[in-house]
């Protein structure tokens, strides 16, 4: 009894540590990427035609409030960027985990990407609503100080060339960052502000139509299917760099290159 | 469809500059996102080639 104790909590960490093999990571992402960008490319897809086309205008805003379509999307996932990272950060710290440092530091640049989005977005959105491009409010400071924190995480991994140490500062930025996340969340509630509630109404009206959110919801999933497809590709790059020396990558790297430099690589001869 | 014509839809109302720029720079920002890492790649793999080219001749 006492072995199939020891067995069955043996199994039941066995994905753990699977999940901290870049040899097993570089597998199954392999085979996760083509459904993954394909999944992102139709919601998205699908989202945009309808909210752009068929979705009806906003009673008070016209046509401006479709912006909300890709407005949203990139916050939201700027946002859980950032707490993905965070939660990287943890795994690194404690249980020295190779694979969360790899994703935390490639999901660093694509989140601020995903956030000067969310903001520039938001920046044409306010022009017309609210006759100003850019306002020192609570909401759009915190995610402005999301975006230098981003920027900071990417300096530093950049800076440090040790790569347990650049791992560990940028570990301990991400989890000491993270406490921006609740305000970004609450701003709009804590604080008097010109930007709406997560409602998705600028008014006190009722939940708006599913025509209006159905197209949201879509380009929402969509935005994180492509985040798990670009962080899938750069991860895939930085685990053939560091693990350069490994006979499973010196295999992949030469089976990529079959198709590409070898045929040349004959001819030559 | 909540547009009547083509031009309308252009249009946005008033609002066709804020709606369409705004997408513009989010699929730029999207493309880019997917280019960054195909390019480095295909980089990356290049330089490799090069490098077991190099081994291999010396």
């Amino acid at each position: 009894m006492n072995t199939s104790a020891k067995a069955k909590g043996g199994m039941s960490w066995a994905w753990f540590h699977k999940l901290g093999s870049p040899k097993w990571f570089y597998g199954i992402s392999g085979r996760l990427l083509p459904w993954l960008s394909i999944a992102a490319a139709l919601l998205i897809g699908i989202g945009v035609v309808w909210g752009l086309a068929f979705a009806p205008p906003d009673y008070q805003q016209g046509n401006s409030f479709r912006i909300i379509y890709i407005h949203v999307p990139a916050a939201m996932l700027a946002q859980s960027c950032y707490v993905m990272m965070a939660v990287c950060g943890v795994v690194g710290l404690v249980w020295k985990m190779k694979m969360a440092d790899v994703a935390l530091q490639c999901a660093a640049p694509i989140g601020a990407w995903m956030t000067a989005l969310g903001l520039v977005t938001g920046a044409i959105w306010g022009k017309p609503t609210w006759g100003s491009w850019w306002v020192w409010d609570a909401r759009l400071t915190s995610m402005l100080i999301l975006l230098f924190l981003y920027f900071g995480l990417i300096a530093l991994g950049n800076a440090i060339t040790n790569r347990d140490s650049a791992a560990k500062a940028c570990a301990v930025l991400a989890i000491v960052g993270v406490i921006n996340i609740p305000i970004i969340k609450y701003s709009v509630e804590w604080w008097s502000t010109l930007h709406q509630g997560a409602t998705f109404s600028l008014t006190e009206k009722p939940a708006m139509p599913a025509e209006m959110w159905l197209p949201l919801l879509f380009t929402v999933l969509g935005f994180y299917c492509f985040f798990g497809a670009v962080l899938l590709m750069r991860m895939r790059l930085d685990v053939l760099k560091r693990e350069a020396r490994a006979g499973w990558v010196k295999e992949a790297v030469a089976k990529h290159l079959g198709h590409t430099a070898s045929p040349r690589h004959g001819a030559e001869r | 469809m909540s547009f009547e014509s083509f031009s309308d839809f252009l249009a946005m109302g008033k609002h066709g500059l804020y709606v369409w720029s705004a997408y513009g720079i989010c699929f730029t920002v999207l493309a880019i996102n997917v280019l960054a890492p195909v390019f480095a790649r295909r980089r990356y793999l290049q330089q490799e080639a090069r490098r077991l080219r190099r081994e291999s001749i010396t």
